[in-house]
């Protein structure tokens, strides 16, 4: 048995992950603490100053109602996001972060965040919902909120959570969370009365463009490994809308956003031939009524319409950023100084928020106001915070949820006392950022809330804490004891590396979940198929070794993955029809089905049986 | 592209208390070499080139290379951050050159003070709905609400 050293860790509030969710919510509970005097405590497994989906910065803030000016209010936002979800959000919760947002987008311009800004002093959009931001520091600053906020010494870094503990009294209820450093042999439990989970959204579960030296450069953070849901689902708390993904389009190979081309340089995307993708397939869009006939498009549809293109056998695609910056310099009348601020502009958006795409650019000789460039669909992503909706099944506000949606405390799981926020809360999309960060105050001041109301003591399971204390780090036994297996190397009959273990798992989800190798489509029999072959994977898990602590990181996290690859099958194997073509196609329910199917899906995961229980929930319509 | 480092640059920051590049990499992948006392990028195809490593490195010693699998060679991208700004060199593989300067921060680092000018919170306050400094931060008289339904 490996020695490992334990440290308890009490509080009132612990926040797993300190992303821009995270960030928020130890910003606001730490405020609404005062009134009692409550310790909040975070806990990430990166350094905080860099750590997430922002880490490496961002170039605009995608969710901003501007109210103050008139300009969008929250009832647009439920509206527009309904539309791009074809039909299924959750309007109570997608309204509540709308009507809070912009209160958020202020406070960062105050801490000194750089905003783009009109002359008559307003944020400059780059989209309705888009305001731009010169973003290299935006998670520097917000991480600087946040420490001053709950206090330097409540941060904990480089811990990787793996599981919530509930309550052993009331295993309705939460009772705090465990985790291991990456850097000392060392098991941390942290008991609490409320835990908040915003752990960030999953990449890397299914198989991407470059699976080489590139395998990393994909588009969402490959250090998002699907934590949020592994947490809440092993917990036992109620999952929504797992089916669901995120796949869009990208700049080819750097996979560099696109949003800034299209609704601000209005560059056009268009195939090798010259045609509109876009006007080329207007009659697709029929098939998908009222959503098809709505605007904006919805961006499923848009994929949709790609992806007949690419099998019509017209590509490639390319966005058409030369003609784009040709038709913007020629409107400056070609003006050396406004050229070159247009140049800036457009290489700033890469060099705040996806560095590679603009080295790619170099490394190909591509300068974007002559040569257009690539675009691809990427391979799902599982998220919430975008535009998809996966994640746990919470609560909404008292003020406005219906009844069906209100279970005491605004972001609350069906786990008492354990949140969720961020891409960890489903069916409510398009939260970006700001809203994630929002969505993280309104989780955090929630949480007080609770332990306010419910401040008696939680009882730990230490049975349990010592189960996990072996599990956790049985990998670095499995190791050692494989060792002497084999002469040399990573071909052992007990063992496998985690690499190997991530990449059957993309495999699998690949070939028979609807990858990115499959044209994304998939069918009943087709998922089953997966399911037995994940389920031997499962099996499999415990043979994954690891020769030192950042091998166990990556041994956690492939556990995090394979939770929400069998989520997302499950979910998808559940739904009987296609809902949104374009992220995911059923060959064997190939069309909308509005009389059965306009529903959230729920799923509830019974960790000792290792049972799943599906179910439909009720879509409430809360703005006409 | 993944990173790599100089070892005629790095140091090991040894002049700090932990190696920054380890301490700020959002995917555990900067290590310290402990017999080189210099550090190396332990899983490079994890490596999502956010830069974050090298705009910390002290001794500017870490530097990028295309993804072997994926992009020409020959080509970089340097910055140099400020505290108020990052400069960034994009260097073409035929050779050409541009340079960028983009803001990043308004205000001193560290001169953040969450609360100030916040009222205390009364203690019922927090089961209503509204997040703390509505009144300053929100742009608007009152929170907006729908009916239920
Ligand atoms: C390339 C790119 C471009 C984007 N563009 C924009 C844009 O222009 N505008 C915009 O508003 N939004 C944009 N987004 C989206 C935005 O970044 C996300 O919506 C937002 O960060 C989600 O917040 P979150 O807190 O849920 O997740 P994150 O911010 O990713 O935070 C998750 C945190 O949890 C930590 N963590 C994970 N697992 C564990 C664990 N097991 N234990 C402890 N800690 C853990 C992570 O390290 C991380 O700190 C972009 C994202 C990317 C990647
Ligand atoms: S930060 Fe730079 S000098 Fe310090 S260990 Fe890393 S590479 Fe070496
Ligand atoms: S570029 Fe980012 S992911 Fe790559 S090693 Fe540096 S800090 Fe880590």
């Amino acid at each position: 048995m490996v020695q490992v050293e334990t440290e308890v860790v009490e509080c009132d509030v612990l926040i797993v992950g300190g992303g821009m969710a995270g960030c928020g919510a130890a910003y606001e509970a730490a405020y609404w603490a005062q009134a009692q005097g409550l310790r909040v405590v975070m806990v990430e497994k990166a350094a905080i100053e860099r750590s997430g989906a922002v880490a490496m910065g961002l170039s605009a803030i995608n969710c901003y109602m501007g109210m103050k000016w008139g300009e969008n209010q929250p009832e647009d936002f439920v509206r527009y996001v309904r539309q791009d979800l074809m039909g299924l959000s959750r309007e109570d919760l997608v309204y509540d972060i709308a009507r809070n947002v912009d209160s958020s987008v202020h406070m960062f311009e105050e801490w000194g965040l750089p905003f783009f800004k009109t002359p008559e002093g307003r944020y400059k959009r780059e989209g309705r919902w888009q305001v731009m931001i010169h973003g290299e520091s935006y998670k520097p600053i917000v991480a600087e909120a946040a420490k001053k906020a709950i206090g330097e010494q409540n941060v904990y870094e480089r811990i990787f959570m793996s599981h919530v503990l509930l309550d052993k009294d009331d295993p309705g209820k939460v009772a705090g969370a465990v985790g291991f450093s990456v850097r000392d042999q060392k098991m941390y439990v942290f008991k609490a009365k409320a835990v908040i989970s915003a752990a960030g959204g999953a990449t890397l579960v299914f198989r991407p463009h470059a699976v080489g030296e590139g395998l990393g450069r994909i588009w969402y953070a490959p250090w998002n490994t699907g934590s949020a849901y592994k947490l809440a689902i092993t917990a036992g708390a109620e999952m929504t809308q797992m089916e669901h993904r995120l796949v869009v389009a990208r700049f080819k190979d750097g996979y560099g956003p696109v949003g800034m081309w299209f609704l601000l340089f209005k560059a056009v995307l268009k195939n090798a031939y010259g045609e509109l993708v876009e006007e080329k397939w207007a009659k697709l869009l029929e098939d998908w009524l009222p959503y098809g006939a709505g605007k904006p498009i919805p961006t499923p549809l848009r994929n949709h319409q790609m992806i007949q293109d690419h099998l019509a056998g017209t590509g490639p695609h390319y966005l058409r950023t030369d003609e784009a910056l040709q038709k913007m310099f020629a409107d400056v009348q070609h003006d050396p100084r406004k050229v070159r601020e247009i140049e800036a502009d457009a290489w700033e958006d890469f060099l705040d928020m996806t560095m590679s795409q603009a080295l790619l650019w170099a490394s190909e000789n591509i300068d974007p106001a002559k040569t257009p460039s690539e675009v691809v669909l990427t391979e799902p992503y599982l998220m919430g915070s975008h535009a998809s909706g996966t994640g746990a099944w919470v609560s909404g506000p008292e003020d406005i949820a219906p009844k069906d949606y209100f279970w005491g405390y605004n972001r609350m799981t069906t786990i008492r006392g354990l949140f969720a926020a961020g891409d960890g809360v489903g069916a409510s999309a398009h939260k970006f950022s700001s809203g994630s960060y929002t969505e993280g105050r309104l989780a955090g001041k929630a949480a007080v809330a609770y332990v306010f109301d419910n401040g008696g003591p939680v009882t730990i399971d230490q049975d349990r804490v010592e189960a996990l204390r072996r599990e956790l780090f049985a990998p670095l036994e499995v190791q050692e004891k494989g060792r002497a297996l084999v002469t040399r190397g990573d071909v052992n009959p007990q063992v496998i590396t985690p690499k190997q273990a991530l990449f059957r798992l993309q495999k699998i989800m690949d070939e028979y979940v609807a990858g990115q190798g499959s044209g994304y489509i998939t069918n009943g029999p087709t998922l089953k198929r997966g399911l037995e072959l994940l389920g031997m994977l499962r099996e499999d898990l415990p043979k994954v070794g690891a020769k030192d602590l950042h091998d166990l990181l990556r041994v956690w996290e492939v556990w995090d993955r394979y939770y929400c690859a069998e989520a997302h099958a499950r979910h998808m194997l559940f739904r009987e029809e296609t809902r949104w073509p374009g992220y995911y196609y059923r060959g064997d329910f190939p069309k909308l089905d509005e009389t059965n199917w306009k529903c959230f899906t729920t799923s509830r995961f019974d960790p000792d049986k290792h049972e799943w229980t599906l179910a439909k929930k009720p879509y409430i319509a809360l703005i006409p | 592209m993944p990173t790599y480092v100089n070892p005629d640059k790095c140091d090991g920051c040894k002049a700090l208390d932990r190696p920054a590049c380890m301490y700020i990499c959002p995917n555990d992948l900067m290590t310290l070499d402990r017999s080189l006392g210099k550090a190396w990028n332990q899983e490079p195809d994890l490596c999502w080139e956010c830069y974050a490593c090298v705009k910390t490195c002290p001794q500017s010693a870490i530097d990028m290379r295309g993804y072997g699998d994926v992009v020409p060679i020959g080509a970089s991208l340097t910055p140099l951050r400020g505290t108020d700004s990052v400069m960034w060199t994009v260097k073409f593989r035929n050779g050409q050159m541009k340079r960028f300067k983009f803001a990043i921060r308004t205000t001193p680092w560290g001169s953040i003070e969450p609360f100030q000018g916040l009222p205390a919170p009364a203690p019922g306050e927090a089961k209503k709905p509204g997040l703390c400094g509505e009144s300053k931060y929100l742009g608007v008289d009152r929170l907006p609400a729908v009916a239920k339904n």
